[in-house]
């Protein structure tokens, strides 16, 4: 029996819009042993988790169901959202079956959040995990390489086993399979794009921050089958890719805003987790010393990553248009957000020398005011007719 | 004379690192008629005695920023970056840098500024260094170096740390050095200089600590960020920081011997009436008024982290010429915000311990999530812990949009008095 895209997008929904993590808490509590570990964008190592017998949890905020009440009484108000209302989700006991916590390294707030979850949470372990900026094996992987062996000793402590080398080539080779399915829906996505709207992508997407690998995995290539036998009308919309959105998530009523003013979302960084190995990592030889070369060779380029190569800056996102026959550019970024903000001159800049129009606006994971994004967009979407005919 | 006026000229010391400031950036004015590379970097985690071994001249696009947001240009600078597309919600110092350079990159001192040679990254405790240098990259166009120092996110420095910024200095920024400035690394070179380093820091830390007595002889804020300045910039490791470090001791002991409070804009602080620890950066635009809201009501600062954002001295660490790049490792590693949220607040706690403070002060800077974000934390945990109250004021640093003294100094008076109600009425002096 095939599933419709209907009823894919409803499972995904009820994951989205459940702010207690059902799901997981189910899923630790269906077998002993089993771990969950919370992760913060952008881009942690879940082979290892998985290695471990552990649920990756990827944790996006709140999102703009969530009433921040106590989280708000933690920042300043020139600080973004996700902070807080991931501290939100904390103090009301929506994460309380969390074992573990990891802080990847993308910015100030989320490093400084680290230490905040060490003093608040004392009973979960939490763990600031860097990756290194420099990339050379020698110099970067080799520091890489014992920044992963610690997380993995980590990780064998909470759940109370070992993680062996078998049990993460068998997660690597499960990771590189959705990661496949994963760049299969975006490419997807960019050939048809009526047919794999954006807002389910997105949601899509989601589902694969709280179900094991391997369900998420079921589910994309179920939703591939059925967007594909989908019949929906073709709209003649601009073609644009969303950047800057890789942390504070925007609210799924702006990704839909984007498309009902007109864009077809052809590309967006939105979860980069998803997506960051771009090829397989091996499954033979030394796992971590795999995840570790993937990391330095193979990985998405974002803001919180150097650029050594001066001439390669910005040219991921001009790779991505062309890749994707996008038209324009609209850099979605949360308020506040430094290293997206930051390096938005910087892409703009590559942009305009390779002759593609962008916007730029800001938002909140709690913004309700859709109207002007919406008209900002529907003007570029008709601008970007404009320019192109002939 | 204004009493200001007769401070400055009491004060060797300050004539010294006035001399020193002003020689170096006419080092950096000369530097391309005399044939001398540049390098630019930012101040904590700053390789200084690295970089002098390459007879290179250090610009720190920070210092730029501040002496130009104490000339009251920042706020023309800002605006010429946002105009040019930087967001109002980024570090103000990277903006104050980008508008300095668009229009004309003319130096706080009205000189022009040489392009750098080298963009040497020293990317500690701080997000945004890494974007302030690619976004200067695209302007120079010009070889960078990139040290990147891990964060001390479980509140230690590993071996693995360790060895992960050796090895860059070895195979990434040393080699770098060597081709730009065309001189050969010498690590005895190197060693002596850190010998002087140690030598500066010892004399420093004895002049920090110097706030333990009471009345303090110093003010470790307002006056912190002057007595920093040889040792977290371009002078580490020179015999005119040994020099300048050795004054002020002498001086600071002297003020000690004779029972004198800090000096102030206004001259000799007359009574102690609070001791503070504050934490974050001060406010360059109304530097003067900020400080003025202070020693106008007693209010001493007798410890604060900013003056550890180029290293925690007072913890223990020297520069080692025996361990050379061991040593420059672990400095990077160690600076403040480079320490987790846990180490902070231990750290600022001790202090109000230590330093026999009355509480915790926080100016939060909008520019600056890496020490902002999670101070409303720290100020909770520290109240807690020391049983102290804490206040908390808001403003940025070289922006004048942000700095409201009105609601500062009404911030300040009530955490003042509150202070005075907890002692149980008006607070005795310790007069000078
Ligand atoms: S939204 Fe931006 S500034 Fe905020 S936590 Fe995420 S990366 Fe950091
Ligand atoms: S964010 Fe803070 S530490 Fe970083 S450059 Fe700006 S002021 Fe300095």
């Amino acid at each position: 029996m095939t599933t419709s895209t209907n009823e894919i997008v409803a499972t995904c929904q009820a994951l989205f819009d459940d702010l207690s993590f059902s799901y997981a808490r189910e899923w630790k509590s269906a077998a002993p042993g089993r771990i969950v570990v919370g992760y913060m964008p952008f881009y942690v190592p879940r082979e290892l988790i998985h290695a471990a017998g552990g649920l990756a949890l990827g944790v996006l905020g709140g999102g703009d169901q969530l009433e921040v009440i106590q989280g708000d009484a933690y920042y300043q108000s020139y600080i973004c959202r996700i902070p807080r209302s991931t501290i939100e989700l904390g103090v009301t006991n929506r994460l309380d079956f969390v074992d573990a916590m990891l802080f990847p390294s993308i910015c100030d707030v989320i490093r400084n959040l680290s230490g905040m979850w060490q003093i608040m949470f004392p009973q979960v372990r939490s763990r600031y995990f860097d990756v290194p900026q420099n990339f050379s094996d020698a110099v970067g992987g080799a520091y890489y390489i014992h920044e992963l062996n610690e997380l993995r000793d980590m990780l064998a402590e909470v759940s109370g086993r070992p993680v062996t080398d078998e049990a993460i080539r068998a997660a690597t080779g499960l990771y590189n399979e959705n990661r496949r399915l994963v760049r299969e829906v975006y490419a997807f996505r960019a050939r048809q794009p009526w047919k794999a709207p954006a807002s389910e992508v997105y949601l899509l997407m989601r589902a694969g921050m709280i179900l094991p690998v391997d369900e998420h995995s079921r589910m994309l290539r179920d939703y591939l089958d059925a967007a594909a036998a989908d019949e929906r009308p073709r709209r003649d919309n601009s073609r644009v890719v969303v950047t800057g959105a890789f942390c504070e998530q925007p609210p799924l009523n702006l990704i839909k805003s984007i498309e009902l003013s007109g864009c077809y979302i052809v590309d967006d960084d939105f979860m980069l987790v998803n997506r960051w190995e771009q090829e397989d990592v091996p499954t033979e030889g030394d796992p971590i010393a795999n995840l570790a070369d993937s990391y330095l060779h193979h990985s998405a380029s974002t803001a919180a990553k150097y650029e050594p190569d001066a001439s390669q800056k910005g040219l991921f996102l001009v790779d991505a248009v062309r890749r994707t026959r996008a038209e324009g550019v609209i850099f979605a970024t949360p308020s506040f957000c430094d290293p997206a903000l930051l390096d938005r001159p910087m892409l703009q800049r590559v942009l305009a020398a390779n002759d593609i129009p962008y916007i730029a606006f800001k938002y909140a994971e709690n913004s309700g005011q859709m109207q002007p994004i919406r008209e900002q967009a529907g003007t570029f979407a008709d601008s970007i007719k404009l320019w192109s005919t002939p | 004379m204004s009493a200001v006026q007769t401070a400055v000229v009491k004060d060797s010391s300050m004539l010294k690192q006035k001399e020193m400031i002003s020689g170096n950036y006419r080092k950096l004015e000369t530097a391309k008629a005399e044939g001398r590379k540049v390098a630019a970097t930012f101040v904590p985690g700053n390789l200084n005695e690295l970089i002098m071994c390459f007879d290179m001249a250090n610009n720190l696009p920070e210092i730029n920023a501040i002496q130009n947001g104490m000339r009251k240009k920042t706020g023309a600078y800002i605006m010429e970056a946002e105009k040019r597309g930087h967001s109002e919600d980024v570090c103000t110092y990277v903006k104050a840098d980008l508008g300095m350079i668009a229009k004309g990159n003319i130096g706080p001192d009205g000189q022009q500024l040489p392009n750098p040679d080298l963009l040497l990254l020293s990317y500690t405790g701080c997000f945004t260094f890494m974007k302030w240098f690619e976004l200067l990259r695209d302007q120079y166009h010009c070889e960078t170096a990139m040290l990147h120092v891990p964060y001390q996110g479980d509140g230690r420095i590993t071996k693995n740390m360790i060895s992960y910024v050796v090895r860059q200095l070895r195979e990434e920024v040393i080699p770098k050095l060597e081709r730009v400035s065309g001189v050969k690394f010498d690590i005895d070179r190197l060693r002596e200089n850190l010998r002087r380093s140690a030598r500066a820091e010892e004399d420093f830390v004895w002049v920090l600590e110097s706030a333990k007595s009471r009345p303090s002889p110093i003010d470790a804020y307002f006056g912190g960020v002057y007595y920093i300045g040889p040792i977290f910039t371009a002078f580490r490791g020179s015999e005119d920081a040994v020099e300048y470090y050795r004054m002020l001791r002498a001086e600071i002991a002297d003020r000690l011997a004779n029972g004198q409070g800090p000096v102030t804009p206004s001259g000799d602080m007359k009574a102690e009436r609070f001791r503070l620890v504050v934490e974050g950066p001060p406010n360059w635009t109304s530097f003067r008024d900020f400080w003025k809201m202070f020693y106008d009501e007693g209010a001493v600062v007798v410890a604060s982290s900013y003056t550890k954002v180029g290293g925690i001295y007072d913890r223990g660490f020297r520069h080692d010429p025996d361990h050379p790049l061991e040593s420059l490792a672990e400095y990077c590693l160690g600076c403040y915000t480079n320490h987790n949220l846990p180490g902070r607040i231990d750290l600022l706690a001790q202090y109000i311990e230590e330093y026999q403070a009355d509480g915790l002060l926080i100016n939060s800077i909008k520019s600056c999530n890496s020490f902002s974000a999670g101070q409303l934390l720290m100020l909770r945990e520290i109240e807690r812990r020391t049983g102290c109250p804490g206040a908390f004021i808001e403003s940025d640093l070289v922006d004048p949009r942000y700095f409201s003294p009105a609601n500062i100094k009404n911030r300040l008076e009530s955490y003042f008095q509150m202070i005075d109600q907890r002692r149980g009425g008006p607070s005795v002096a310790h007069a000078a």
